[in-house]
């Protein structure tokens, strides 16, 4: 590892480290109630000894998260592909995508909830986050699609390309860096819209760790209220760390956002 | 004959008109250059005579069934996410050839052009001349008689330039193939071309027609000899008689 490297890992453990000690000196010493901000160490207590329930709510909350950027893959990649097909179509139906996207999904929650059955708390939070993932796919992957060279696009018709194969061999190749960066923002927001849907769903059949969270807050266990946030923290890092190294697996022989060279 | 451009006119849908009443004809085995300013529709012309668009009086007419024809653009045009040898395949892949025949005849266009290392190369680690040699050997893949050039050099430097030009001389020599070259350098086209076709500023129209077979070979005894001048004086005073 080069040493610019090695800094670029020390400098925010270092930070992560300092921030820490001061807040766990600053407790003690300022004998701060555990019920308004408990120290560090108590946070970490209180992860161990709710290990399991705290688990488990992470678990569904991370299922329904990943389920909701799959469909939201799916259902965003099959839309541009039929927008990139036809304007007329994309002029029909995009602004419907858009009111989608800026209604705010808190509004929107209690009406999915009712249509799905106040039993099915969790397949709301799954479509609700669906919702919100969606459009970044939709949008860069509409954009990359007609983002192929022209030049490429004469080459095609040159060889008497199909639609098949234009779309194939050079419309899908050339949005898949918008694509790519797309994901990374779909999986930040798929994890946003699970853990909101959560809170507006707010019933005892769902048991993500939102739920967690409003659970602890009730029960002023304030230290399992942040180890719930540290663990959504430490999911967000994940999944971002994992969309990048998926990008750059997909990128790193061809385009320049994945080059090492200067 | 090859093909031939009668009163050929091409106006673009914003009311531009590229071409009017162009007529020439082009004999197969040619190297021919078409010169003129910018936007006097010589790239107009070479996407007509490859079909990419249609003329919206005139006709263009080809002696006998149309032949295989390789494009070659200004930029290269490689897909960035295919190698080399994939992206040499492309052609031959779209008119959905033999596996077996893909490969032979992508490997042999990459030997004419001397880039058989680079095969599994991507286009981001070659130079901007090696970048164009991939695209002729793409041109020539679909085992093309006639290709279509538009100002394929302008962005190399000098040196890269004068070898790229010798090496299409070799190519349009040995696979004898017919060359409608597009260039804005009167030098280039003397240099390279059997004929040389000047067109007027748009809406482009033939200003003058230089036939210029000898000498054979082109090198640097050519590029310093007194006919290379005298040939290079003659098409400026052309192109300039042509912008009055």
């Amino acid at each position: 590892m080069s040493a610019e490297r090695t800094l670029a890992y020390a400098l925010p453990t270092l930070v992560a480290l300092a921030v820490l000690g001061a807040w766990e000196w600053t407790v003690w010493a300022l004998e701060v109630s555990k019920f308004v901000l408990p120290a560090p160490s108590e946070i970490l207590t209180a992860a161990i000894g709710e290990w399991r329930s705290l688990a488990e709510s992470a678990w569904v909350t991370v299922r329904i998260t990943v389920q909701a950027f799959v469909l939201a893959l799916v259902i965003g990649v099959a839309l541009a592909i039929v927008f990139a097909q036809s304007r007329m179509i994309e002029r029909a139906l995009f602004p419907y995508a858009v009111t989608l996207q800026v209604t705010p999904i808190v509004a929107i929650a209690p009406l999915i909830l009712i249509w799905v059955g106040l039993d099915n708390a969790e397949r709301a939070v799954l479509i609700l986050a669906t919702i919100v993932a969606f459009f970044p796919i939709l949008a860069n992957t509409t954009l990359g699609l007609r983002s192929a060279d022209r030049q490429l696009h004469e080459l095609f018709d040159l060889y008497g390309a199909s639609r098949w194969q234009r779309l194939v061999r050079l419309q899908l190749p050339a949005a898949l860096p918008y694509l790519l960066a797309g994901m990374k923002i779909a999986g930040g927001l798929a994890l946003i819209g699970t853990v909101v849907a959560e809170f507006a769903a707010g019933s005892g059949t769902s048991t993500g760790l939102a739920w967690r969270i409003v659970e602890a807050g009730n029960r002023l266990q304030i230290a399992k209220v942040f180890a719930a946030l540290a663990l959504l923290s430490l999911i967000g890092i994940a999944i971002f760390g994992f969309l990048t190294a998926f990008e750059r697996f997909f990128l790193q022989k061809w385009h320049e956002s994945a080059s090492n060279k200067e | 004959m090859l093909l031939s451009f009668s009163n050929v006119t091409k106006t673009f849908t914003n009311g531009v008109k590229a071409l009017d009443r162009a007529s020439f004809a082009i004999e197969r085995g040619e190297f021919l250059s078409l010169v003129g300013p910018s936007g006097c529709g010589k790239s107009t012309a070479l996407r007509l005579i490859a079909g990419l668009t249609e003329p919206m009086g005139g006709e263009i007419t080809w002696a006998g069934p149309k032949p295989a024809i390789g494009f070659v653009f200004q930029d290269a045009a490689l897909m960035p996410w295919a190698s080399v040898e994939k992206n040499v395949r492309l052609p031959l892949e779209l008119s959905r050839a033999d596996d077996a025949i893909v490969h032979s005849r992508a490997a042999e266009a990459l030997e004419l052009v001397g880039l058989s290392a680079f095969a599994k190369s991507y286009p981001r680690e070659l130079s901007g001349g090696m970048r164009m040699r991939v695209s002729i050997a793409r041109g020539l893949a679909a085992q093309a008689s006639v290709l279509l050039m538009d100002e394929p050099f302008a962005a190399l430097d000098e040196l890269t330039r004068e070898r790229l030009n010798d090496e299409l001389r070799a190519l349009w020599v040995t696979q004898k193939l017919t060359i409608i070259f597009v260039t804005h350098s009167i030098y280039e086209s003397v240099y390279l071309s059997s004929r040389v076709v000047v067109l007027s500023a748009r809406p482009g129209r033939v200003i003058a027609d230089h036939s210029m077979p000898e000498p054979l070979a082109r090198d640097l005894n050519f590029r310093t000899s007194e006919l290379y001048g005298e040939r290079c004086r003659a098409l400026r005073s052309a192109l300039h008689g042509g912008g009055q």
